[in-house]
């Protein structure tokens, strides 16, 4: 089956050429949308066909590189445009069609109206397109395509209306958003490139089967490897909104909530969790840049969770979460809990698009208000939207047994038994954190009496809307079937499922330290007591006082609004980075570097070449007996230069 | 018999050709007003002439007493040279009826220029090679003034004609010393004592005036001052042919006679083609900054890229030659195409084009002015179009065999050509028009202008179509 992966990859192709060319003749925008759709919803049915192949296969017959075509070959070096099916990529490659699928429907009835209805499918399409590269391929340099791809149409896609006015620090528009999104993902793909050069000095070869089977034997500790898997960590910052990078996700928001559900929630900022899983084995030989993985995971899912509490606007609170909740997955990464790693991939996606899907709903109820102190009261008026935000709320904060429950406790039981108690209490925090300003939020939104203003009649979305919220809440209270812990008495489908991939990167990992599974229960049931305390006193403190931040500002002023200004961190960004860079740029860089020398020296050079062009051209006479002159005297030149050389 | 049969089996694209030619001919003479027939059945019958060239590919070998060369390196240069054709004759179709010269006689010496490239491209005796060269070129000189109203026309063709005729005075020149000094002008006889005189003056001063008479051809400097004036002055669609088709059989007989046949190409002749190759780099690229016309622009620019393949003749390896090749692929796509654009603004400017012509054409005729932009990014060399896999396989090539500096003036030279090539690209797309007249352009045209794109997109990105086949010519 998995000699079909190309299909995967070319119906996004094919819609996106179809709506790139001629979206903008077909008049009827459920014809574009759904061209669109099912150009990533076929996928998803190929890539299911393909994954019920491999379920009948034997385990080591599942891992297959499909090569297309010979891309690039010079010599020893050698880049094809080829895909590795294995369970992974298979599993990758499903959450981004299905969800995908499920947000374009979403789009449909989302982006009704819009004048840019067929460019939007078609970035869309895109964006799969590239996504799908980045998680098939087999080599780096494939992967590093689909990486700048995505990185465009995140682009394209968060300045999608570009008219609009969109506040932030040092922003008031969403191209200024999409600007900075850009450039703080140049930093973290420059050392993506920089990783990237040195595994290729290191191992001669820029595919992964290649690179794995040479670091293979490797012993861990090596100083190369440190560097590598550094270089690919700070790539993987930028584009999975880690610290120090995470800056530009919040602002990301700008552009239309289905992009923040597909691409800056569900699927593109996972890419770097999937890259570095795609290289646990030079990871586990860097123990080192595990720990800072870890650390960095840690650090960033307390930081953003607590800057989550003190925000208002509906989307930027849901970004603050994602930017946690992707710290959770790095942290599980740095202590080497792959599979849980990836698990929390999954379930995310489930339950943080459909919120994001939700709170696209509220918005479009609410005519593009975001502020959660402006609405209330919105749960009888959008059922629909209301419960399914409700359990992806749930599912979020950890309660049993919806999918966040098992993917996030994995995570922190790793953190505890593989990594350290300091890890799990910084996890176990944000995790509180987490579950109040996720109540905080529904209850802000959809509970209590309503603070909107008389004019405006919120109702509930379309069924193209409703629908697919209704599958991803269905998802997110299922997904997490598939990894049942074994203390629970589950299989943890999952983890067998992809043992096979990262067997040689666990086998060089200390082994973990045993606890019965009397300590496991009680790791869990905390966790339980922390999702059930967050939710009770995000939900009391709010019901009973809508305007509680008021209180919280009045008696703590200073750690409120520090919260809310985001640490001041992007004003420490402006002043300490920015700010003199473009003052660096502008003075120095700009007039005496660039102006006066190069300037100075280009154009003093082509001014040379231009005139010695014009006295060169005089030679062409027209006459032709100098052109046969010019014929005797270059004879001349050629045989005194065989003869006598 | 049984061998007579053979020999003509394996060289039957120049056979079909033939037959082609007089088939026109007879259809010239006997029905009146055919020249739209007398088109598409050359383009039928070269379309049978490249299937005999794919046909015969696998005949590795000679025929004829071992006076052609067959299959292989033979048949891939015919190939290169029916598609210049083709393209061209498709092209023509607009353009000679409207500059008043839709001769029938056009179709006839297009056909038989491709027949003198064949013999030209696979002769291995020198006479054969001569004799390709002077069918060639005879065509050529009339092709070029087939404009008889046009003074510039007129001009052109004299000038190629005298200097033409000059050169191949050198050339056969060249052909009696080395004669003199060999005995013989098979090249597989005179290759087998070739390194024994590689020291004989009479041998090695043959040697050079053959060069020279190549040199001519390809037009690299100093050898080159014709080619401006004949490029500007013959019909856009015959400058197409004259700098693709022509241009790339004088480099596959050039190859195939001092690398292939002589193995010379080291030493002192590769020293001199180095010479030539910068000269004709940095003047090509120089002189073509200062140009106002556009086709004398394309005349400096056909001259630099000369340039760039000699440095593939001077390294003159295997690789260097599938990489010339492949260069000449990718310049006979991109070449026709953009001649073929100049044409089409040619007639609607009625006026020798100049770059201010382009004006304003990415807005006005959005696909020409994109088309035209293609073609001259790949002209520069970017990637991933197949001027940039041309450079690079030369470029790749002339390192491993330690022309590193040469390579490094192709890679300052190529800087300098941005410059103008992209200056047209700026007028097209900055610039308005001051006075637009739409000619409509008719499917014809615009499907061959498509077809030179498509070759150039498509083995810009898969160039291994190319350097697989082109590893298997010998």
């Amino acid at each position: 089956m998995h000699h079909y992966v190309g299909l995967i990859v070319l119906f996004p192709l094919i819609g996106l050429i179809v709506n790139g060319l001629f979206g903008r003749h077909i008049r009827s925008e459920r014809v574009v949308g759904w061209i669109g759709s099912l150009a990533v919803g076929i996928p998803f049915l190929v890539a299911a066909a393909i994954l019920y192949g491999m379920l009948g296969s034997p385990v080591e017959e599942r891992s297959n590189t499909v090569t297309l075509f010979t891309w690039i070959a010079a010599g020893s070096f050698q880049v094809n445009a080829a895909y590795q099916v294995d369970q992974l990529s298979i599993l990758m490659t499903l959450i981004v069609t299905g969800v995908g699928f499920l947000i374009h429907v979403y789009s449909i009835g989302y982006m009704h109206g819009d004048r840019g209805f067929w460019r939007f499918f078609t970035y869309l399409n895109l964006f799969i397109f590239a996504m799908l590269n980045l998680v098939l391929a087999d080599n780096y340099v494939l992967m590093f395509l689909g990486w700048e791809g995505v990185g465009l149409c995140s682009y394209l896609l968060i300045g999608f209306w570009y008219e609009k006015k969109f506040a932030g620090t040092s922003i008031t528009w969403t191209g200024d958003a999409a600007n900075k999104a850009f450039w703080v993902n140049r930093i973290g793909d420059f050392a993506f490139m920089l990783g990237m050069f040195l595994i290729f000095r290191e191992f001669g070869s820029l595919t992964f089967s290649t690179v794995m089977d040479s670091a293979s034997s490797l012993a861990p500790g090596n100083s190369t490897m440190f560097w590598i898997t550094l270089l690919l960590f700070i790539g993987a910052t930028g584009k999975s909104a880690q610290i120090p990078l995470f800056v530009w996700l919040p602002d990301a928001m700008a552009g239309p909530t289905p992009v923040s559900a597909l691409i800056h929630a569900a699927t593109m900022v996972t890419a770097g969790v999937y890259m570095v899983a795609r290289n646990s084995l030079l990871y586990a030989l860097a123990p080192d840049t595990m720990m800072i993985v870890a650390v960095i995971g840690a650090l960033t899912a307390i930081v953003a969770a607590s800057i989550g509490l003190a925000q208002n606007d509906i989307k930027k609170v849901l970004a603050y979460s994602t930017v946690s909740q992707l710290g959770y997955m790095f942290l599980a990464l740095g202590v080497g809990a792959f599979t849980a790693g990836i698990f929390h991939v999954m379930t995310h996606a489930f339950f943080k698009a459909c919120l994001f899907l939700g709170s696209g709903s509220v918005i479009h109820a609410m005519h593009e208000e975001q502020d959660i102190r402006k609405m209330g009261g919105l749960a009888p008026v959008m059922p629909k939207t209301y419960y399914t935000f409700l359990i992806s709320s749930f599912a979020i904060a950890g309660f049993p047994p919806l999918s966040g429950f098992f993917s996030k406790d994995e995570i922190l039981w790793s953190a505890f038994s593989q990594g350290s108690v300091l890890l799990w209490a910084v996890g176990a925090l944000a995790a509180l954190m987490t579950a109040f300003y996720m109540f905080r939020m529904v209850t802000l939104t959809f509970l209590g009496t309503p603070r909107w203003a008389k004019d405006k009649h919120p109702h509930e979305s379309p069924p193209t809307m409703t629908i697919p919220l209704i599958v991803l809440a269905f998802l997110a209270v299922t997904g997490g079937f598939l990894g049942i812990p074994a203390a629970l008495g589950g299989g943890n489908a999952l983890h067998h499922w992809l043992h096979p991939v990262f067997e040689r990167a666990l086998d060089r990992l200390p082994t973990a330290h045993e606890y019965s599974h009397m300590t496991e229960y009680l790791f869990m049931l905390v966790s339980v007591v922390i999702g059930v305390s967050g939710f009770w006193f995000g939900r009391k403190i709010y019901l009973a006082n809508p305007d509680a931040d008021d209180t919280f500002a009045a008696k703590a002023g200073g750690v409120f609004r520090t919260l809310s200004r985001k640490y001041y961190i992007d004003e420490g960004y402006m002043r300490g980075i920015v700010n003199p860079l473009v003052a660096t740029s502008d003075r120095f860089l700009s007039r005496v570097v660039d102006t006066a020398l190069i300037d100075g020296f280009v154009n003093g050079l082509a001014k040379v070449t231009a005139s010695f062009s014009g006295v060169l051209r005089l030679v062409q006479t027209g006459v032709v007996q100098s052109y046969a002159s010019m014929i005797v005297v270059g004879l001349l030149l050629v045989l005194g230069l065989i003869l006598l050389g | 018999m049984q061998q007579l049969l053979q020999d003509t089996l394996a060289t039957a694209p120049l056979g079909v050709t033939i037959l082609l030619s007089l088939v026109v001919i007879l259809l010239h003479s006997f029905v009146k007003n055919s020249e739209r027939a007398q088109a598409m059945v050359s383009v039928a019958g070269l379309a049978i002439a490249a299937a005999a060239a794919f046909w015969t590919f696998p005949m590795r070998g000679t025929a004829f007493s071992g006076m052609v060369m067959t299959g292989g390196y033979a048949s891939a240069m015919s190939v290169l040279f029916i598609a210049g054709a083709a393209l061209t004759i498709l092209l023509a179709r607009d353009y000679l009826g409207k500059i008043g010269a839709d001769f029938g006689e056009f179709h006839i010496l297009v056909l038989l220029a491709v027949t003198g490239m064949m013999a030209f491209a696979s002769g291995l005796d020198l006479i054969v090679t001569f004799i390709g060269l002077e069918v060639m070129s005879v065509c050529l000189y009339v092709l070029a003034g087939m404009t008889r109203g046009r003074l510039e026309a007129n001009e052109a063709s004299l000038k190629y004609f005298l200097l033409g005729a000059f050169a191949t005075g050198f050339f056969l020149y060249g052909i009696a010393l080395i004669y003199g000094a060999a005995g013989t002008t098979n090249l597989a006889a005179i290759a087998q004592s070739a390194s024994a005189r590689a020291q004989d003056p009479l041998f090695l001063a043959g040697c050079g005036l053959l060069l020279v008479g190549f040199a001519f051809k390809v037009g690299a400097v100093p050898f080159h001052m014709w080619v401006p004036d004949v490029y500007e002055g013959a019909p856009s669609v015959v400058t197409g042919f004259m700098s693709t088709a022509a241009k790339a059989s004088a480099f596959a007989a050039f190859m195939l006679v001092f690398i292939a046949k002589f193995d010379i190409a080291h030493g002192r002749i590769s020293l001199a083609l180095a010479m030539l190759s910068v000269a004709s780099m940095v003047l090509g690229n120089v002189v073509a900054i200062s140009q106002t016309s556009i086709k004398r622009m394309l005349a400096y620019s056909s001259i630099a890229h000369a340039g760039y393949m000699l440095i593939g003749l001077a390294a003159g390896t295997p690789a260097a030659i599938s990489g010339v090749l492949f260069y000449l692929l990718s310049y006979l796509f991109t070449n026709i195409g953009a001649f073929g654009v100049v044409s089409i603004i040619e007639n609607e400017k009625q006026e020798n084009v100049s770059i201010e012509s382009f004006a304003g054409l990415g807005t006005r005729r959005p696909l020409l002015g994109a088309l035209m932009s293609l073609f001259l990014f790949s002209l520069v060399g970017l990637p991933p179009l197949s001027g940039f896999f041309g450079k690079y396989y030369i470029f790749y090539a002339a390192i491993a065999e330690g022309y590193t500096w040469l390579t490094i003036v192709g890679v300052l030279t190529s800087m300098i050509s941005i410059y103008y090539y992209l200056r047209v690209v700026v007028v097209m797309y900055f610039r308005s028009d001051t006075d637009a007249t739409a000619v409509p352009v008719t499917t014809l045209g615009t499907a061959s202008l498509l077809l030179s794109a498509a070759g150039v997109l498509v083995f810009g990105f898969f160039p291994r179509l190319i350097t697989d086949i082109a590893d298997t010519l010998f």
